[in-house]
């Protein structure tokens, strides 16, 4: 997508996947095969060097979306003050067309754990969760997105559902909404939900991005199946089954493939793109 | 050796240091650099498979879990005693000296 | 019943710990294992994140071994930022602790290289300096100027040879290093980091510029603590490497 008339601030309804620096060449050799880039923000919070330069070098060629996995918006203290600075930071010079993260939480006092981990639904979460996307938006200085989690338990405390938890967060923040299909049929697997229920509940109006992505296969202690969000593996044929529900329900949006672990080469993440934008094509106008 | 001298001879150093690296090819273009070799970032939204145990198990492993059989290339660098006096060898025979037998 | 997430961090790094009440399945039994999934999330992203931090020492110890240490290390040091960039700087002094690799006593510095190499891979860039501007300096304008390195340059002082055993791990057909003593220095020309052996006193003089001393002062240091320093072979290192970008007064 070279095309000088495209827009770089906004995320264009079509494919996109997640930028891996193995694939830089192929990128600028087949520009026409994906319409955008996410990159995770963390890996771009260096002084400079090559991946600053290929940031710099993608961003004027293609819109890119900043994804954040280590701000912690659910955790119980405070925001990383330094880490939202050097967010602040990056989401300043490269102008991305879209920042989301995660409804989760990966820090707890100075320690990092390096995961998305669970929260319960409660009334004191959704006041945590909501200053925080507060406090995001405004230092950044713009509307983020917020991502459903992949959950491989429930909390017994846990007063609010998932969809009506994230939607009442965008309520009151006016924050959007990232809808990882993998991550709602991992999590519908897993609790035993109906994934098409979740669907059907889900803000879908607020999605401003979607994520596909693989999963793994384990089994719990009674020999119920276990997924596990790996981003190691193809999307699912279950999953594209549901991403086309959503497309058909809410319209073409964003969709980005993520694949994070054994990252394939650039031509087998090209045809997970090319499947989403068959499922695209067909989105009701 | 006054200053005027080192300073003399600084210079010549250096003259003799831009002399021989004229030849150092000019720095690519900043496309070009962006090619090559990329360090992986570790920040992911997604970690390793549920089916490792490498999270739960308890065993400590500063012990007798230490493996010599796949040890790498360690085995293969013999350094003797350091000439500064230090008590540290740098060769796997003392390692395995140290180690519980299994 | 909710565990706060004190109790959920020290379940989650401590195996040994139970796991926290509060927390079922669908049916409503306890998480069991599906809590284990964060554990192992935890455990196997940080391992795997220390791989790609120092591939020598993986090399050095085995794959096996690498993990091992790992483990022991990310429960004594977890990162304490989200930046997975630099994490792993608390590996040298960890090492140096580590009674199963204690006998290899090189095995620190090696870690310093490695945390070096990636500190200068992600260091700011700098245009090195024209040679125009070095070739114009009066022998007493350079020998009271100020030489400033680009941020990407790092020397580590070793009493091994430590730039041996790290080119025997990375370059197919290197010789086995012999015992002597080799301070390195990383020099990043563009975006890739190569380190270079230094001769005697050179560390002296680049730690000297950068602690902001005259060039004349760093040649001094160099030579008091180094009788043979060789200037000139010094320089060419540096600026073949683009290391030297700024002269004069200090920034």
């Amino acid at each position: 997508m070279l095309d000088s008339a495209l827009r770089k601030d906004r995320l264009p309804q079509a494919p996109g996947v997640g930028y891996k620096p193995q694939h830089f060449a192929q990128i600028l050799e087949n520009p026409g095969a994906v319409s955008w880039l996410e990159i995770h923000a963390e890996n771009y919070m260096g002084d400079g060097g090559r991946p600053i330069a290929q940031l710099r070098h993608l961003a004027e060629r293609f819109p890119v979306s900043v994804h954040g996995v280590g701000l912690s918006i659910g955790g119980e203290g405070g925001l990383d003050a330094d880490h939202l600075g050097r967010l602040k930071r990056l989401i300043g010079w490269l102008e991305p067309a879209s920042f989301s993260e995660h409804l989760a939480w990966s820090s707890h006092d100075s320690a990092f754990l390096n995961d998305l981990l669970p929260l319960p639904y409660t009334a004191a979460t959704l006041n945590c969760v909501s200053d925080h996307v507060d406090e995001v938006q405004d230092a950044l200085g713009r509307r983020m997105l917020l991502e459903n989690p992949s959950s491989y338990l429930a909390f017994v405390d846990s007063t609010w559902s998932e969809t009506d938890f994230l939607a009442e967060v965008a309520r009151r923040t006016g924050c959007g909404l990232l809808l990882d299909v993998n991550n709602v049929f991992v999590s519908a697997t897993n609790l035993e939900l109906d994934p098409v229920a979740y669907i059907e509940s889900f803000a879908l109006d607020l999605v401003g991005e979607i994520h596909l992505g693989g999963h793994a296969e384990d089994a719990d202690d009674h020999g119920a199946p276990l997924l596990i969000d790996s981003h190691g593996h193809p999307v699912a044929d279950p999953v594209w089954d549901l991403y086309s529900r959503v497309i058909a329900r809410c319209g073409a949006r964003p969709t980005l493939i993520e694949w994070d672990n054994d990252v394939p080469d650039w031509d087998i993440l090209a045809a997970e793109a090319d499947r989403a934008a068959m499922i695209l094509a067909g989105a009701p106008a | 050796m006054s200053q005027t001298t080192k300073a003399l001879a600084a210079a010549g150093a250096l003259a003799a240091a831009l002399t021989a690296t004229l030849s150092v090819p000019a720095h690519a273009q900043a496309k070009e650099k962006c090619f090559g070799v990329s360090l992986a970032g570790k920040n992911d939204c997604a970690a390793g498979p549920g089916t490792t145990c490498a999270g739960t198990s308890t065993v400590d492993y500063q012990g007798n879990a230490w493996t010599l059989v796949d040890a790498g290339t360690c085995t293969e660098i013999e350094l003797p005693e350091m000439a500064d006096g230090s008590d540290r060898m740098g060769s796997l025979e003392a390692l395995d000296r140290d180690l519980p037998q299994s | 019943m909710t565990p706060d997430q004190a109790l959920l961090h020290r379940s989650i790094v401590d195996p040994a710990a139970p796991r926290p009440d509060g927390m079922i399945d669908s049916a409503g039994r306890p998480a069991g294992r599906r809590f284990d999934v964060y554990r192992n999330n935890v455990t196997v992203s940080l391992i795997e994140a220390l791989e790609t931090a120092f591939p020598v020492l993986r090399k050095l110890v085995g794959d096996e071994n690498f993990r091992h240490l790992a483990r022991a290390f990310l429960r004594r040091h977890p990162p304490s930022s989200p930046l997975m960039l630099f994490y792993g700087d608390a590996m040298p002094d960890f090492l140096s602790g580590f009674a199963p690799t204690g006998q290899l006593g090189y095995l620190p510095d090696v870690a310093r290289l490695e945390l070096a190499m990636r500190i200068s891979y992600h260091a700011a860039d700098a245009v090195p300096l024209a040679r125009s501007r070095l070739e114009a300096l009066a022998p007493e304008a350079l020998w009271s100027t100020h030489l400033t390195l680009a941020p990407s340059v790092l020397v580590i002082r070793s009493r091994w040879p430590l730039h041996a055993i790290w080119r025997y791990n990375v370059e197919v057909g290197a010789p086995r290093p012999k015992p002597a003593a080799e301070d390195v220095i990383v020099l990043r020309p563009d975006y890739d980091p190569v380190p270079h052996c230094l001769g005697p006193g050179a560390a002296t003089f680049v730690d000297a510029l950068r602690a902001g001393r005259t060039f004349g002062e760093a040649h001094d240091a160099a030579t008091d603590d180094a009788p043979a320093f060789d200037l000139s072979a010094t320089l060419t290192l540096l600026l073949a490497g683009g290391a030297i970008t700024g002269i004069g007064a200090l920034p």
